[in-house]
């Protein structure tokens, strides 16, 4: 079936069972909410509370509760938008980027990623419909016919693309996800005891059962989703750096822009799926699902679009330089000394430097030093999108018009809110939801428990028709090992 | 874990003829590991014993092939939805902006394919994606219900289930326990169920 080498560290460790891995997963949606969860959501639930009490102040007395001004039209709810966004990213490629390239090791960390991926995009959805500052017209933005005339949107605006991509991108993230759910929530279903649970989770589940043929479709329907997601994730982060890249203003005005964007996003979401990924393996014990191997993995991706980020950034700056733009130069000269050069210098130092940490073994497979660099990098990527937006847009072509920006205690409020808003929904999703796609860790589970291959059949699931499956030598079950030896020159797939 | 006898009817004599009779009776070979499951499956339609179905807790490759199950049309109408999409996409910028209402946008012409090209993507994605899943869970006749009929609530979990049709009478019953113990079932049982 698979050839897995025998150097490859395993993906679950101290030799799980199936049914060990429905009960280690099941265990936290069945048990009674534990202490750190309820405190956890606690804390969750204040920063909610001062979320809604800043969108109503924006919302009853406007945008001037922000600290927006004639020169900085945009400033934390774009930056908040884009970091969240970005955030997002993350999730779907693990769940259909990585699916592609068959990397078995998402298994166990696709599911949380997904949720994050769902939770960011909502969190982000906020910023550009607040900042209309009457959300309740908020379906102005769809193609419908202006009810004075027949005007309709316009579709050669990349705010209005942004408006299809975000869409598109929640519901596409939203029903992959939940496809995923489904099988795992008819374990719970058929797990359940309680009455209010079998019907909830009766009625999440769709009536699953695991049939041969809907497995099959299943097995269709997710490799097609990876197929569509893929592009997809790309385009979206694509279509946010045009909302700049689009404009005339120095700084955004950069063909650069759609591949350095993907790469910060991926960047920033894999920093925080390690850090949901690093409270969550404590707080609900699954550290033999999410092993050193796994956070390991993912430093390395962090550490690879990091680079990536850093040689866009010192790309950037060569370009203005190079193109003898004098107001290209001027804002990246301004950026780096001007007024905001702390900003700058946050950016250069969370993004460039820090990520470089990850070249070092030991630093790869600290849970301390993962974490903290996973922080540094969340703060690094937000000071990035505050870059590119505030620094060029308070010194452009008309000095007469520059002015600085400073945040009032509501824009504060909405982004600290949204944090707030997007821990309560992981928490809760973490609790009534499996943060572990069940089925999927089964799948890979014969296969990595014992440090390697070691199922006793040498059935090598060769994709012919019913009758050449040869006999197996021993019945092996997951976590046993088998005495047989291994079939290792026939590799399938 | 609840009893699976509460989801199943008792045992009752058949009134109606077995083909039009709602209730079924299954033989459930029970089956500890993927490659015995795939090997039993084999030998057990190579005897000529038609399966019902198979349910396990998670797919296992090359039971596709093993059960005769065809591949799946879904990319196609996969596909399919995506062209809807496009075309829609084409269809609705073109005759807004290029029909209904005319505007120069940045100086562009009024039908300005290239700036189309970001929603006419979005949009091929969309219909691909909703129109496909929606068709999965309707062919699949998955929608959300209080009772599943689960013929083995351990499927779910860590085993794997043969469910092979009995007549009225189970007169096969001694047979295939005996074809299903040799192929590696760990257990065998009966079961009848109502709506299935």
């Amino acid at each position: 079936m698979q050839y897995v080498s025998p150097v490859r560290e395993p993906l679950v460790t101290s030799g799980k069972t199936y049914h060990d891995v429905t009960q280690d997963i099941c265990y936290q949606v069945e048990a009674a909410p534990n202490i750190r969860w309820m405190g956890a959501l606690g804390v969750a639930l204040i920063g909610l509370a001062i979320f809604f009490y800043s969108v109503y102040r924006t919302l009853w007395y406007g945008i001037g509760e922000w600290g927006l001004n004639k020169t900085i039209g945009w400033a934390w709810d774009i930056t908040n938008f884009v970091w969240w966004v970005g955030i997002g990213h993350a999730g779907t490629l693990i769940s259909a980027v990585l699916l592609l390239f068959r990397q078995k090791w998402r298994s166990s960390i696709n599911r949380a990623a997904e949720a994050m991926t769902i939770f960011a995009v909502i969190c982000a959805a906020m910023f550009p419909v607040l900042h209309m500052g009457r959300p309740w017209l908020a379906f102005y933005v769809f193609p419908l016919q202006n009810t004075l005339g027949s005007l309709w949107a316009n579709f050669n605006s990349p705010l209005l693309w942004d408006v299809f991509a975000i869409s598109t991108y929640f519901t596409v993230s939203l029903v992959f996800w939940y496809t995923g759910l489904v099988p795992d929530f008819a374990t719970i279903r058929d797990r359940a005891k309680g009455k209010i649970a079998k019907v909830s989770y009766s009625l999440l589940s769709m009536g699953w059962t695991g049939s041969a043929k809907h497995w099959s479709r299943y097995e269709t329907v997710s490799l097609i989703l990876a197929g569509v997601s893929t592009p997809l994730v790309l385009s979206v982060h694509t279509i946010v750096s045009m909302d700049f890249a689009t404009s005339v203003v120095p700084g955004w005005h950069t063909t650069i822009f759609p591949p350095y964007f993907v790469a910060g996003a991926i960047f920033s979401g894999f920093a925080m799926v390690l850090t949901l990924m690093l409270i969550t393996r404590v707080v609900f014990r699954l550290e033999d699902y999410i092993t050193l191997e796994h956070i390991a993995l993912m430093n390395k991706i962090m550490m690879v679009t990091g680079s990536i980020v850093g040689v866009a950034y010192i790309t950037e700056f060569f370009i203005a330089w190079y193109s003898q733009v004098e107001y290209e130069q001027y804002c990246f000269i301004n950026r780096a000394t001007g007024p905001y050069w702390w900003a700058y210098a946050s950016m250069m130092t969370c993004n460039v430097i820090s990520p470089q940490m990850v070249w070092f073994r030991r630093i790869r497979y600290s849970i301390l030093m993962t974490f903290i660099l996973s922080i540094i990098v969340n703060i690094g990527m937000w000071f990035e999108r505050f870059v590119i937006i505030v620094s060029s847009l308070h010194r452009d072509y008309l000095p007469s018009s520059w002015a600085m920006f400073s945040p009032t205690i509501i824009d504060v409020g909405v982004y600290v809110g949204t944090i707030g808003l997007f821990f309560t929904l992981f928490l809760l999703f973490a609790k009534f939801f499996p943060v572990i796609n069940m089925a999927e860790v089964k799948t890979i589970l014969k296969y990595t428990v014992n440090d390697g291959p070691t199922y006793g059949g040498s059935n090598n699931g060769s994709r012919t028709p019913a009758g050449n499956h040869a006999a197996p030598a021993t019945y092996s079950t997951p976590g046993i090992p088998a005495s047989a030896p291994v079939n290792y020159d026939k590799q399938n797939d | 874990m609840t009893s699976p006898a509460a989801l199943a009817t008792p045992v009752a004599p058949a009134t109606d003829s077995a083909t039009h009779s709602a209730t079924k009776r299954f033989a459930l070979g029970i089956f500890d590991d993927e490659d015995v499951l795939l090997h039993a499956i084999d030998n057990i339609r190579g005897a000529g014993v038609k399966i019902y179905d198979v349910f396990s807790p998670y797919p296992v490759h090359g039971i596709d092939d093993a059960l005769g199950i065809e591949r799946s049309r879904l990319p196609i109408a996969a596909f399919f939805y995506g062209m809807c999409g496009l075309a829609f996409a084409l269809w609705l910028q073109i005759y807004t902006l290029g029909f209904d209402w005319p505007m120069i946008i940045g100086g562009k012409p009024h039908i300005a394919l290239p700036a189309f090209i970001p929603v006419s993507f979005e949009l091929t994605v969309f219909f691909t994606c909703h129109g496909m899943v929606i068709t999965f869970y309707t062919i699949s006749k998955l929608y959300p219900r209080i009772k599943t009929p689960v013929l083995d609530v351990r499927s779910t979990d860590d085993k794997f289930v043969m469910a092979i049709e009995l007549d009225e009478h189970s007169s096969q019953l001694p047979k295939l326990t005996q074809l299903l113990r040799e192929n590696g079932a760990s257990e065998v049982n009966q079961k009848e169920m109502t709506k299935f």
